[in-house]
């Protein structure tokens, strides 16, 4: 079985500490705070320079200029921060950010992270923020589809669309299971549902390695 | 008597010349000096570099400039938005040139510059196909990348509040590129909503101080479309 976007990011939430200071990026990621557990107090970065970023205002309350990293209107929680955009950058590569939840184009086996660029030239590259914060934050998760809409697996050996970062990434999040990056392999976590080690594993392309009992 | 404000967004950059780099704040739809951008368009400056950290949407802002075709280069880190036509028409063309920089890159590079720090040593890109050709280095076990200074001719900013002296106050997250950008530049002209009496702008909230801003222009209107 296939978990659903929505399931995959609410699966994410659910190992953001209390406490944590995290970095959401554009599109599935930015669902996984809709799901993280009122008993935590999570603090959300905004890399255009917002720490404590809350949900969308109401219609009509929106300040022009308070938006997050994909232009959408946030509002600021009390406690909440404004700072310009080389301290906003500082925080990441200074290590300061327990957590970055990233979307990929392909993982590797490594923990490598490809997430801005294809091998589609005539395409013009934009590359944001990824790159920063895949080297910047304590720990980076991948949360993605575990293969393309034909079927193609994005978690392999090596990855051939260009690097956003190399042995960044600590935990992979796909439709079909967690995985860890360790220093012996891909260690699967945990598989949703019914799938089987076998099927996650056809659907892969890199070595796996059973759950530790 | 300082005084630093000017009356027309025309004025202000009528000293622009063809080649110019011209650093503009804004990130996505917020924090541009519209109204500045707009009077850059119409006096008509060719040849330009833009940096700033996306290449505008739509045909207001920085695309405005594309769409005249006055833009020769442009040093971003997303260029490619939902609507960024005019850079992706230019960028078929080969008609406009990238520097396709990482965005906490773009913004060191640019505080380098106002710092007068030549360059740094960054983790960003390394082992990426944005540092090849650069000069890396091993540092305490981790790869790094040498990344220089990015100063600018003119800087296009946008501030909520001044004063005569230039000290300037933000808008949430208005701020973004701006106060970087407000150091690096050898003319740095800042379009605000207000102007208020020199010691009325509480010191301890100045974000940006006078030194760094060399022309104040308040805003006619107070309009944010550029989304």
């Amino acid at each position: 079985m296939r978990l659903k976007p929505a399931e995959i990011a609410e699966r994410v939430a659910q190992d953001i500490p209390d406490g944590a200071y995290v970095n959401l990026g554009i599109g599935m990621p930015t669902m996984v705070a809709n799901y993280v557990s009122d008993d935590r107090q999570v603090i959300y970065q905004s890399e255009n320079g917002i720490l404590g970023v809350g949900p969308a205002p109401a219609p009509g309350e929106e300040d022009p200029d308070l938006i997050n990293a994909g232009k959408q209107f946030v509002t600021l929680l009390p406690g909440g921060a404004y700072f310009d955009n080389a301290e906003s950058f500082a925080m990441m590569r200074g290590g300061h950010l327990d957590l970055a939840v990233l979307g990929a184009f392909q993982v590797s086996e490594k923990g490598d992270l490809a997430n801005w660029a294809t091998n589609n030239d005539t395409y013009p590259p934009a590359v944001g923020g990824a790159m920063d914060l895949a080297v910047g934050a304590k720990q980076v998760f991948v949360i993605m589809s575990h293969t393309t809409k034909s079927g193609e697996p994005k978690i392999l050996e090596s990855c051939n669309y260009p690097l956003t970062g190399a042995a960044v990434v600590k935990r992979i999040y796909t439709d079909l299971a967690v995985l860890d990056v360790t220093d012996q392999g891909l260690r699967v976590r945990q598989l949703h549902g019914d799938n089987t080690f076998d099927e996650v594993q056809a659907l892969t392309g890199a070595t796996l390695l059973p759950a530790l009992s | 008597m300082i005084n630093k404000v000017w009356d027309s967004f025309e004025s202000a950059v009528a000293d622009v010349k063809d080649g110019d780099s011209v650093m503009i704040g804004g990130f996505g739809s917020s924090g541009f000096p519209l109204q500045l951008i707009e009077a850059l368009r119409q006096h008509g400056a060719r040849d330009l570099t833009v940096i700033s950290n996306n290449a505008g949407v739509g045909d207001e802002g920085i695309a405005s400039l594309l769409k005249d075709r006055l833009v020769r280069k442009i040093v971003c880190s997303f260029p490619r938005s939902a609507g960024s036509v005019w850079f992706e028409r230019l960028y078929e063309e080969g008609a406009i040139e990238l520097e396709l920089v990482p965005q906490g890159t773009l913004a060191e590079r640019i505080r380098a510059a106002g710092a007068g720090i030549g360059g740094f040593y960054t983790p960003t890109g390394y082992g990426t196909r944005l540092a090849e050709g650069k000069e890396t280095k091993v540092i305490n076990g981790r790869g790094y990348v040498l990344e220089t200074a990015l100063p600018a001719d003119v800087a296009l900013i946008k501030a909520q509040r001044a004063d005569a002296w230039g000290n300037l106050i933000y808008n949430t997250a208005g701020r973004n590129f701006n106060p970087p950008m407000a150091t690096a530049a050898a003319l740095t002209v800042a379009e605000v909503e207000r102007v208020d009496a020199v010691g009325d702008l509480d010191p301890e909230c100045i974000v940006t101080p006078g030194i760094f801003v060399d022309r104040v222009v308040a805003q006619k209107e107070w309009r944010n479309d550029a989304a």
